[in-house]
């Protein structure tokens, strides 16, 4: 049962934090520099969210490195989220193959 | 259903394709570990199907295999998931005239997360209702069904390609932030400051949890940007 209340407590705070923001301001924001901070907010999440952590998201660092440098070049040529996603574990994984049979 | 409303919903399903691809395999490792950690496969599912969120699950069963209080678990909920209130408000600034229905607010709010805000927050205007649900949906499922078959048969993958698909998430984000950066450069600059906060966080503040962590860097960096590169407020933007 206890197993039950854990996740019910875990739902619910997650679902709060989540739902709260979302109700509570339903109109635009006015002032310019809030505008303008939200604007901005995406990507200063999404930067901090990737750097480090993405060095650290394969089983060794060489690997993420390669997939992180693989994943940069085709964003920056404009290709498509699935493109630059599955090249990225592309690379890892061939990496990660190539460390096992060569090394 | 408008054909406006199903091209809508159909554009949210296009476009979450790639991030249930990615859930299904992040999910996958969180069933291993919550198997691994004592819990059943079905508590492991329910947890992914309410709580729909990686950093914060992981947490979770490892209070909940500690043996935890429940205070202890709603604060550790609360701090790595915190993130999503910003999102959330980021978010609330983009929705149309549709969300005038609370329902809709409180049916897409348990769907934000990294990913689905990243991408719904990236599109051109504003996001409608049927937008968002399609959009979440695949996700959804795909992180329902991937913490299923991690914790009922999690060793029939090899390690070596589990371990690269969790990476697929990270090449999505720099598929979304890289683009922009090149074409202004408020963004480049804003991208480069939090990237270069969160590193210092990360080496130099190692105590402050991760979640903490991208709430301070996104705070500061956008704060510095607002101030220091203010857009001109005259667009009117058009619905999607």
């Amino acid at each position: 049962m206890k197993i039950a209340y854990s996740i019910l407590v875990m739902a619910a705070v997650t679902y709060l934090i989540r739902m709260l923001p979302m109700t509570i301001f339903r109109k635009k924001i006015q002032s310019p520099f809030l505008q303008d901070f939200l604007y901005y907010i995406p990507y200063a999440v999404l930067s901090a969210m990737t750097i480090p952590a993405v060095f650290y998201a394969t089983a060794d660092i060489p690997s993420a490195v390669l997939a992180t440098i693989a994943a940069v070049l085709l964003a920056w040529k404009g290709f498509p989220l699935i493109v630059v996603a599955l090249a990225a574990s592309g690379t890892a994984f061939l990496t990660a193959l190539a460390e096992k049979f060569l090394f | 259903m408008t054909t406006q409303t199903q091209q809508a919903f159909r554009k949210g399903v296009r476009q979450g394709i790639p991030i249930a691809l990615g859930y299904l395999s992040v999910s996958f490792s969180f069933g291993i570990l919550a198997v691994k950690s004592g819990l059943s496969v079905s508590a492991a599912v329910a947890i992914s199907m309410t709580n729909l969120t990686s950093a914060g699950q992981a947490a979770g069963i490892g209070v909940i295999a500690a043996g935890g209080s429940y205070l202890e678990l709603a604060l550790t909920q609360l701090c790595i998931n915190l993130r999503y209130a910003l999102m959330g408000l980021s978010l609330s600034q983009k929705l149309d005239k549709g969300f005038s229905h609370m329902i809709h607010r409180f049916l897409t709010a348990f769907g934000i997360t990294d990913e689905i805000f990243a991408v719904a927050i990236s599109q051109d205007g504003q996001i409608s209702a049927p937008y968002l649900y399609g959009l979440i949906l695949l996700p959804f499922t795909g992180w329902s069904i991937g913490t299923l078959l991690g914790a009922a048969a999690g060793e029939i993958l090899p390690k070596l390609l589990t371990d690269a698909l969790g990476i697929a998430l990270y090449g999505m984000f720099f598929a979304i932030f890289i683009p922009p950066m090149r074409k202004q450069k408020s963004v480049a600059f804003a991208v480069l400051m939090a990237a270069g906060c969160s590193i210092f966080c990360k080496y130099a503040l190692p105590a402050l949890s991760s979640g903490f962590s991208i709430i301070l860097c996104g705070v500061l960096t956008s704060a510095v940007c607002a101030w220091r590169f203010p857009r001109t407020h005259t667009e009117q933007e058009e619905s999607v």
